[in-house]
């Protein structure tokens, strides 16, 4: 390890213009003769339009265009697409459903996009929205899942009854026969409550039409540039790909809404053409709590069977998933491919089985939010595990240590599908317990207790995939898409390397980290080394940024294209130093002659490919310069174990988290301290679902949590100074750099630990769970309406 | 937001004057109530009367067993004010506990006053200390200033200048925050004065945050700390949930029992 290499806690270098206020978002992107939009949206769930009269708007001061779903649909245009298919138990397709750009017939969710406004600046498109006069026919509101499923009003004439898909995974007769024999079965209904992403920096889009080539230029806030330019060109406007620039800049965080393709990127580059003149659309924050694809909404029943030595014997669960309104681009395999797959958890469970219903309702769609699938199935398995160490009567680590898939079984193939090619669960439960001092609490139970404050203590083991994945194997689960990543190496003359990746950072700091594996990889400065992404003009085809992918399959693309460059420089050297490229080493920056001191450093060899004055010329290119794509051979599988501690107010029923420890493997790391920062930010999502975030609507379908003053994000003083530990772990063992992701761990293990933590505190009152979010009211009517079991 | 006319003036006499020639118009004072409403176009005032930096509105002095504090002076002020936290640091601490720190270096008394949001932490102050509003027409006691929900006592272009708080023997508050937004969903403000400047008893309790009519005080709570000025006094006390507010924070009868709840609490920290 050098002290910018593979593992040294570099600082952020990207972090200097954004402290700086330097940092170039999209918003901050304004073109010559530019217009803005402003969007008219649905003010209420469910509707029929019966007209809308835009005439008035047409002749306001400033208005350039107005647009309706009708005028979008007469040019062709077609609907945002989903990009993955889900199959149904019965064989049958899922309903896929149309979703117009803008809506046309009906409005589905409060903030469905109905016009557009186009005028010289943005208030003048706001004043002519006022004008625009919709008739619309209200129509029931398909709220509640479980009602959705039971007929009356539909979403979707496609969908008569409101359900997507019904799938399945695993074997439900051994599963049923499982249960059916066990000595204890755990039961459980689980809310995973529906949450906003909230990034700080809302969606922006700017379409450019270049009429002299016919070229468009959408740049948008996105995780993923290239996945956008495939939607959107292929799929909704039929613009060849080379006629198609997708640039994101800086994007102010994601956490996987910005991983889909949005109607409103489509119009404002559709518009552009029409009206000859850049399109400009900046979302404010309102707008983004009622059009950013939400996270999460699952109601689960799970049951889970011990034989009479406490161990997992089978585990079914049953879901309903809400998709809302529309099928988001990765709606569809968030609650199955990347939820079913997770519930063998860190343990040998023989049997599982799952059934997951998705339902459209009158919401704003649902798709991947930090964890995606994952944390659900965390949750669901978690605290599953923790109400039965309360039921028989065992300590809530030891029966997770004791059903522990054991270091010798890996590979270890899962009965839902997925193989974890290698893992060691107990060390990281071990050191969790030791951060959190977890033999000692009794003692600090009682102690708080002396105050009149319940104290709980719970422990998480989270297993996830990360690094998705090989293609050929989510093609076969329903991907319309490949998941490799690309990385091209260009060395400049001089030596200093420029990457160009198909990954895209927007907080989690890839201008550092990949910096970090060129400097080490070619013994070269930090400093000599810039990270280029998100400009589909500049980098090769990749896939993006999401389900923690970067470093593990980015990264092995980078890894690989590096591993091509220093072949390469070889080659040269040898030329140089007149040997055989067989005897020649790369190591700290030089290429060297084996057992000898005649070595050549690396900006000389590359100098020599660009002024190849002496050079192999016959048998070598010029430059130097390398690509790789990289597919993975399969997910990646971080695991550990989170332990929360907390102490509750019974009066008003508030929760404090006391002490939080974090104890992960996530294989090799390439900079600690920006893994630490990763699981602190996951963490403390995981406290904002587990407490008190939290999307409500009301029966008519509106949204009742639409700003911060009804919708709570946790903030810093909500949280304690974090114990975290990063183990040696277990290295990946397909991918170069042994490394598995870190992104979304915290907002894994998180919430079962913190509900498990105040589910312990209040066994006192006979309470054996509490659903998320565990508001102060919750607790305190939990703890009111169960008669006190324990005396005084 | 819609386009207005922006007016300073250089008194409050002059304020007035442009009050009354503008229809439609509109104070100005920390605007942090005012502008959040404006850019969500849910009102149109034809002209901002910007009194944010009148001196005659400005500062806090001690006056003779009150503490007497302009109109447009921030919770800053007055949460870090010498004299405040001397003479009623149960006042200090709820104006360092409003909102975060850039709202209380805008945000003015005279502006949370005037606007009587139910969930505001002031008027908790004002009806628990027996303040009186000043204004450039006349005087009013707290307990007739707040009328309901966001509205008061005052007429169409009067002016608050200054609000006037007796200084008790203690005074305590405690605050149990509406969690995303971080108002009172209850806040509790007891005070206890011997000498009876207070209209009414000793003793006074108001609670902020939770009555479906704005800010109240709770009789039975004041009688009871009249004898036993301690937070057992008021422990077995609950207040009634059919006029409290219920909503997705807090059900009605959740919001009394944390009544109860922040007034222990309230007079477990009066201080003198
Ligand atoms: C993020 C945030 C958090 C907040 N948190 C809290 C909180 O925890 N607790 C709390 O109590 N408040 C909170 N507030 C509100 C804050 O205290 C406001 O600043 C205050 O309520 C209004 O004061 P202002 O000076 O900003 O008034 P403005 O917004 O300028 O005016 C409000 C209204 O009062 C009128 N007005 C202003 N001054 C006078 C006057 N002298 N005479 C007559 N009418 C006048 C105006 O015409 C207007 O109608 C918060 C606000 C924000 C933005």
């Amino acid at each position: 390890m050098t002290a910018q290499g593979i593992g040294a806690a570099v600082k952020r270098r990207e972090d200097f213009r954004f402290i700086k206020g330097d940092g170039k978002y999209t918003d901050d992107i304004n073109l010559p003769n530019q217009t803005y939009c402003y969007f008219l949206r649905s003010p209420v769930a469910h509707a029929a339009i019966r007209n809308i009269d835009i005439s008035a708007a047409q002749s306001a001061p400033g208005v350039v265009a107005v647009f309706t779903g009708a005028d979008v649909d007469a040019s062709g245009a077609g609907g945002v697409p989903c990009g993955w298919l889900v199959t149904s138990r019965d064989g049958n397709p899922m309903k896929e459903p149309k979703h117009p750009i803008l809506a046309v017939g009906k409005v589905r969710h409060v903030g469905d996009p109905v016009v557009a406004v186009i005028a010289e600046t943005l208030e003048q498109a706001r004043n002519a929205s006022e004008l625009v006069q919709m008739d619309l026919d209200e129509l029931p509101a398909v709220v509640n899942m479980k009602s959705a499923l039971q007929g009356g009003s539909s979403v979707h004439e496609e969908a008569a009854d409101n359900l997507c898909f019904d799938w399945e995974l695993g074997d439900q007769a051994a599963t049923d026969a499982a249960l059916a024999g066990a000595a204890h079965v755990t039961k459980l209904d689980l809310v995973n409550n529906r949450l906003i992403p909230n990034a700080m920096e809302p969606r922006v889009a700017i379409g450019q039409y270049a009429p002299g080539t016919e070229d468009y230029t959408l740049y948008t806030t996105s995780q993923n540039p290239h996945v956008i330019r495939l939607l959107m060109g292929a799929f909704v406007l039929s613009i060849p790909e080379h006629k198609l620039r997708v640039y994101a800049p800086d994007v102010g965080g994601g956490f996987g809404s910005k991983i889909y393709h949005y109607a409103e990127e489509a119009l404002v580059t559709w518009a552009s053409k029409h009206i000859r003149r850049p399109v400009k659309w900046t979302s404010d924050r309102s707008e983004a709590f009622m059009s950013d694809a939400h996270g999460r909404d699952h109601l689960s029943h799970v049951e889970m069977a011990f034989d009479a030595d406490n161990r997992i014997i089978a585990l079914k669960c049953e879901t309903l998933a809400n998709m809302g309104a529309y099928l988001s681009t990765f709606a569809p395999c968030i609650p199955t491919w990347l939820h079913g797959t997770l519930l063998a958890g860190q343990y040998v469970t023989p049997a599982i089985y799952t059934n997951v219903k998705a339902v459209f309702t009158n919401t704003v769609p649902v798709d991947a939010y930090r964890g995606a699938g994952r944390p659900e199935a965390t949750y669901i398995l978690e605290r599953t595990i923790s109400k039965a160490a309360q039921e028989l009567g065992v300590d809530q680590a030891e029966l997770r240590r004791k059903n522990f898939i054991q270091p010798n079984q890996f590979p270890y193939q899962t009965p839902v599908a997925v193989v974890y090619d290698t893992g060691d669960y107990e060390p990281a439960l071990n050191k969790a317990m030791e951060l959190a001092d977890y033999a000692a609490f009794e003692q600090r139970r009682a102690e708080a207790k002396s105050r009149g404050k319940l104290r709980g203590i719970g422990v998480a083991s989270y297993i996830e995939a990360c690094g998705i994945a090989p293609s050929s194997l989510v093609g076969a689960l329903g991907a319309r898409a490949g998941l490799y990543e690309a990385a091209t190496v260009r060395v400049n003359p001089t030596g200093s390397v420029s990457v160009l990746t198909g990954s895209h950072s927007h907080g989690q700091g890839h201008e550092t980290t990949f910096a970090q594996v060129v400097a080490d990889k070619l013994g070269i400065d930090i400093g000599n080394v810039d990270i280029v992404h998100g400009d589909t003009d500049k980098i090769p085809f990749g896939m993006g940024t999401y389900g923690s992918r970067s470093i593990a399959v980015g990264g092995s693309a980078l890894v690989n294209a590096l591993d091509k460059v220093i072949e390469k420089g070889k080659k040269i050297a040898a030329h140089l130093l007149e040997a055989s490229a067989d005897d020649i080493e790369f190591a700290n920056g030089a290429y060297t002659v084996k057992g000898t001191d005649k070595s050549k450093a690396f900006g000389d060899i590359a100098l020599t490919a660009y002024v190849p004055h002496q050079y192999p010329i016959e048998t070598l290119e010029p430059g130097l310069e390398e690509t790789a794509f990289y597919d993975p051979k399969n997910f990646t599988y971080p695991a550990g174990t989170y332990i929360c501690e907390v102490e509750i107010d019974p009066q008003t029923g508030s929760t404090q988290i006391v002490s939080f420890s974090a104890a992960d493997d996530f294989g090799n790391v390439i900079n600690p301290m920006i893994v630490e920062g990763q699981v602190h930010g996951g963490v403390v999502q995981g406290v904002g679902q587990a407490l008190m975030e939290n999307a409500v609507y009301d029966d008519n379908g509106q949204l009742l949590t639409g700003s911060y003053m009804d919708y709570t994000m946790p903030r810093a003083d909500d949280v304690p100074s974090f114990k975290v530990a990063t183990l040696a772990g277990t290295p990946c063992t397909h991918n170069p750099l042994g490394v598995k992701g870190c992104g979304e761990a915290g907002a894994i293990g998180a919430p079962p630990a913190v509900i498990n933590a105040i589910v312990d505190a209040l066994k006192e009152y006979g309470i054996d769970h509490i659903d998320m979010p565990a508001t102060p009211e919750k607790i305190w009517r939990a703890i009111n309406a169960q008669p006190r079991m324990a005396a005084e | 937001m819609y386009n207005f006319d922006y007016v300073r003036p250089s008194s409050v006499s002059d304020a007035a004057q442009a009050l009354s020639n503008n229809t439609d118009a509109s104070l100005v004072a920390g605007g942090h109530t005012l502008i959040p409403t404006l850019k969500q176009r849910l009102a149109q005032p034809s002209a901002l009367i910007d009194i944010s930096q009148l001196a005659e509105l400005k500062g806090i002095r001690s006056d003779g067993g009150n503490i007497v504090i302009g109109a447009a002076t921030t919770h800053a002020e007055v949460a870090g004010s010498a004299d405040v936290k001397a003479a009623i640091p149960a006042l200090a601490e709820l104006a360092n506990g409003i909102g975060d720190r850039q709202v209380r270096h805008r945000g003015t008394i005279g502006g949370s006053v005037a606007n009587n949001d139910p969930s505001a932490d002031y008027p908790a102050a004002l009806l628990g200390l027996g303040a009186s509003v000043v204004t450039n027409r006349g005087r009013y006691d707290a307990d007739s200033f707040f009328t309901g929900l966001f509205s008061t006592a005052l007429h169409p272009g009067e002016i608050i200048t200054a609000v006037h708080f007796p200084i008790p023997d203690k005074a305590g508050y405690a605050k149990f925050e509406q969690r995303a937004s971080r108002y009172c969903l209850v806040s509790v403000f007891v005070a206890q004065k011997s000498g009876g400047i207070f209209s009414s008893g000793e003793t006074r309790v108001a609670v902020s945050g939770a009555g479906q009519n704005g800010v109240f005080r709770v009789a039975e709570m004041e009688q009871a700390l009249q004898g036993n000025f301690s937070p057992s006094g008021v422990s077995g006390i609950k207040v009634s949930s059919a006029n409290l507010m219920n909503d997705m924070h807090g059900a009605a009868d959740y919001r009394a029992a944390l009544i109860t709840a922040m007034a222990e609490r309230a007079v477990g920290a009066a201080s003198a």
